[in-house]
């Protein structure tokens, strides 16, 4: 036996309370690294390295659509190869199913997105349609649509001009993604803008954002710069970002994340340090007479103290180990999940918050009732005062 | 081996002081074989604590082995006595998470002893106490009787020249009562060790060299055994 082997001996003296103490560790620190990571993607600043594509929104909210007089002036940026454009629809299948769906020029999009694949043909009557969908295979595949039907889609947005939230599209093609990655994200639908501007009755030329092709990935950033400032100071004021940047700040939208993940953060921690807490301090007051015996067989108060903190560390280390290690593991998945755009890693620093936070919590549970362990009187413990 | 001189111990109980023990005077030679007897609240088991180390005086003075160990601190006290002292107590306090072997080995921990030295000297305890073949089990799978053999394996295991004995058969039947008082008959017999028991059993204090009786935290008397 070692002075180890005791103390972990000690803390699984009553095994369903230890068991139980230690999943709330475990699911404390998950969230932790979650959240950590989830915070750290909300508050990165924004990557342009390697892009070759951006996004151009409205600078106040990508709810604001942009004028499409703009197309020309993007188009006659150096370095901008292809200029597309997209309008979230709302789409609204059967009751209450909502879809991924965006209006777009279908040539336009074809050209800046070659990580779609689709028979040319069926591109071509995209094009050459006006009341055309294509639908990703994932999506096609899900609710059983095939090529040749007419599918019932409604707008929560957008009605039609007779005031018709109904719509009704020709599905002349499926898209299927280029690699595992595209295939996972081929759940979106596109109809034709050009029918949609037409047809929809909030006024027409105008989109809520703008895809940019570039030439050269390293020169994102520049090109970035240079558009937000074209349109400095005029009424359609943008804000140009990468694919990714932009998803993020999609989600962003909700609210602060930061301080959503903070408050969240603290309460967890809060009820894991009462939870924890107590059961140190119980764990310590049930055996009282056999602490006052180890100082008997001659352990110091130090000693003493030594056990309890080490249980207390112990305890948080294990379960903040595994916690931290679930978070690494599933953030890993949800990043592989969402093909890349949603680097839910787990990455050395928020590590070093967790061991830090173990640390604090392992003094913030232990100290007390430690000291407590450390202070007691030989005699009046084992005569049960 | 012991010379307690003038000892005097008193405690606050809330604004009142007590006076336990009354410049108390004793002497237990090396090798001998003590019962205090008395009636409860008599100082008996605050002496034991004082020769154990486990209390200080308020005042006088309490040798052990030549040594003042009312000089002592705190961190200087654990140390005489998990070199010097092996306690036995009335309910064993043995830990319950532990194995025979397991408690018998904690006192050997405080010891620069190698893992295969501090097997051989648990071993060796858990044998002359008999129970050799429950160094596995765990105090709740032990009889009483086992228990307190146990106790006494784990007291004498790092070879401590004096036992402190508080009711050692306080909670046990006669049967095993008189093999436990054997057990630490043999101990000082045959081992030479010093043993100074706390008991209310006038047939386990039978089992002594001598019997001190305390009354009113002085002594009254001293009689060889039964």
């Amino acid at each position: 036996m070692t002075k180890t082997g005791f103390v972990v001996a000690n803390l699984f003296r009553k095994k369903t309370r230890t068991i139980l103490t230690l999943l709330s560790v475990i699911m404390a620190f998950l969230l932790f690294g979650l959240l950590q990571s989830v915070n750290h993607i909300f508050s990165a600043g924004p990557d342009f390295l390697g892009a070759t594509r951006l996004i151009s929104q409205a600078r106040v909210s990508f709810t604001q659509p942009l004028p499409l007089s703009m197309l020309p002036k993007l188009e006659a940026i150096p370095g901008v190869t292809r200029v597309g454009y997209s309008q979230w629809f709302g789409g609204v299948w059967q009751e209450n199913t909502p879809l991924i769906m965006f209006a777009v020029n279908p040539q336009r999009h074809h050209d800046i997105y070659p990580e779609w694949v689709m028979p040319e043909a069926q591109w071509q009557a995209f094009a050459n349609t006006r009341t055309a969908m294509i639908a990703g295979k994932a999506i096609a595949d899900k609710y059983g649509w095939k090529v040749g039907q007419k599918i019932p889609i409604a707008s929560n947005i957008y009605p039609q001009k007779n005031g018709s939230k109904s719509w009704t599209f020709d599905l002349v093609g499926i898209f299927d993604g280029k690699d595992e990655d595209w295939k996972r994200r081929a759940a979106l639908v596109y109809i034709n803008h050009d029918y949609f501007d037409e047809a929809n009755q909030f006024g027409s030329g105008r989109t809520n954002f703008y895809v940019l092709k570039l030439a050269d990935g390293n020169k994102a950033a520049a090109i970035a710069a240079t558009v937000d400032k074209m349109f400095e100071n005029s009424p359609d004021e943008t804000k140009t970002q990468t694919e990714k940047d932009f998803n993020v700040g999609f989600i962003k939208q909700i609210g602060d994340i930061g301080l959503i993940v903070r408050w969240i953060l603290f309460a967890v921690f809060f009820t894991l340090l009462l939870v924890v807490g107590n059961t140190m301090a119980q764990s310590v007051r049930e055996r009282v007479p056999e602490l006052a015996v180890l100082k008997t067989l001659g352990f110091s108060d130090g000693s003493v103290l030594g056990f309890v903190l080490a249980e207390a560390g112990a305890l948080c280390l294990i379960g903040g180990l595994i916690g931290m290690s679930l978070a690494t593991l599933l953030g890993a998945v949800v990043e592989k999940g969402s093909g890349g755009q949603f680097a839910l890693q787990v990455s050395g620093a928020v590590w070093t918050t967790g061991l830090l936070a173990i640390v604090l919590m392992s003094l913030a549970v232990g100290l007390l009732p430690a000291l407590r362990a450390q202070r007691l009187k030989i005699v009046d413990a084992l005569a049960g005062r | 081996m012991i010379k307690i001189r003038s000892v005097t111990k008193s405690y606050e109980r809330g604004k009142q002081k007590v006076e336990v023990l009354h410049g108390l005077t004793l002497d237990v030679p090396q090798g001998d074989f003590v019962a205090l007897m008395g009636p409860s609240g008599s100082g008996k088991t605050t002496l034991l604590n004082l020769i154990g180390g486990l209390d200080t005086p308020t005042s006088g003075e309490v040798s052990v082995g030549g040594e003042r160990i009312d000089k002592l601190s705190g961190g200087q006290l654990a140390k005489w006595r998990s070199r010097n002292v092996g306690f036995v107590f009335q309910f064993y306090n043995l830990m319950p998470v532990l194995t025979a072997e397991g408690n018998v080995e904690l006192p050997l921990l405080l010891t620069k002893l190698s893992s295969a030295q501090r097997k051989k000297s648990v071993a060796v305890a858990l044998q002359l106490v008999g129970l050799a073949d429950r160094a596995k089990h765990k105090p709740r799978e032990l009889s009483g009787g086992q228990e307190q053999r146990v106790a006494i394996a784990r007291a004498i295991v790092s070879d401590p020249q004096l036992l402190v004995c508080d009711e050692p058969t306080g909670d046990l039947d006669r049967t095993t009562a008189d093999e436990i008082l054997k057990l630490l008959q043999a101990l000082n017999r045959d081992y030479g060790k010093t043993i100074v028991m706390v008991t209310h059993d006038p047939l386990a204090a039978g089992y002594a060299k001598r019997i001190l009786h305390l009354d009113k935290g002085r002594l009254a008397d001293q009689s060889g055994p039964a």
